[in-house]
């Protein structure tokens, strides 16, 4: 009953969907458990997590003072 | 007064809701134009982004119920306004966003790439290449994604939209997203291995291995 189903191909296609948090619950458990108990899909996992996160902040990026001083004025005249 | 406190009805013209307008939209400058950034590719067009959504947000500042949520909405109002643009952009350069995907990309994985499992007490060389890439080198790489991927991969991966929200805010079948979202990290991490192999970076680790089989532990 509490063992894992889903084979490693598997977790390996709907990873992504899985860490977008697209599935539903059920199929996000049993992912979940696989990869409690898979090495290799657990490493993968982390992987895929570590390289998100690095995109992620890629969003950061200190505006230009120019652009600061631009919305100021604006805001201003508001 | 305690009640309005805790839920401020902002005011379009008082001068109090104008400062705290501007405190906001202060804190939030670097997200906001890093994101248009991301979005626009141009940082003279990022700079227009945000000044327009600015000027929205403000015009619609009626619209929001509490000042609390200013953030998620400012950011909603960023997104449409650099939408408004790309569609209008959309309609005339067509084919710049239907790409469709090679199938030979379709398997691509940096992962798949960089793990060496007889490797796993000495190291792992997929960390090493991630944390060895460059702010830059993840930059460039989602600029360089053509439109329609860059983004879906902006509003999911960077922003955290669910595919059901990007799908509303770029008007596009769910299934679309879900096929672009996909494709987008797949030549993500093309651009990336690429990107690494010139700087170096996959030169001690970066022996194919095809695909890697699981293991219960």
């Amino acid at each position: 009953m509490s063992e894992s189903r889903i084979s490693c191909e598997e977790v390996v296609q709907r990873l992504f969907e899985y860490m977008d948090r697209e599935l539903d619950s059920y199929t996000s458990a049993e992912i979940q458990r696989h990869l409690e108990r898979c090495h290799d899909c657990f490493s993968r996992a982390e992987f895929e997590r570590q390289l998100r996160e690095r995109v992620a902040r890629s969003g950061q990026q200190e505006a230009p003072e120019r652009l600061r001083h631009r919305i100021r004025e604006m805001i201003e005249r508001f | 007064m305690t009640a309005s406190n805790r839920r401020p009805r902002p005011l379009p013209t008082s001068k109090e809701c104008r400062g705290q307008f501007e405190q906001e939209v202060t804190r939030l400058m670097d997200r906001l134009y890093g994101t248009a950034l991301r979005l626009a590719r141009n940082p003279d067009d990022a700079e227009d982004v945000v000044a327009e959504t600015v000027s929205n947000a403000w015009r619609k500042l009626d619209q929001l119920d509490d000042l609390a949520h200013m953030e998620g909405w400012l950011f909603r109002i960023l997104h449409h306004t650099f939408v408004s643009h790309w569609r209008r952009r959309q309609c005339r350069q067509e084919k710049e966003v239907d790409i469709e995907p090679e199938d030979n990309d379709i398997r691509f994985s940096l992962f798949e790439k960089l793990h060496q499992p007889f490797l796993l007490w000495w190291g792992a060389p997929e960390k090493e290449f991630v944390n060895a890439l460059l702010h830059e080198d993840i930059q460039n790489a989602i600029d360089n994604l053509p439109d329609g991927y860059r983004v879906v991969i902006v509003l999911v991966e960077v922003e955290g939209y669910s595919y059901e929200e990007a799908s509303g805010l770029l008007d596009l079948p769910l299934g679309t997203i879900r096929s672009r979202v996909s494709r987008a990290r797949t030549l993500l991490q093309k651009a990336l291995w690429s990107q690494g192999q010139d700087a170096g970076l996959a030169k001690c680790c970066g022996q194919p291995s095809g695909t890697s089989s699981g293991g219960d532990l």
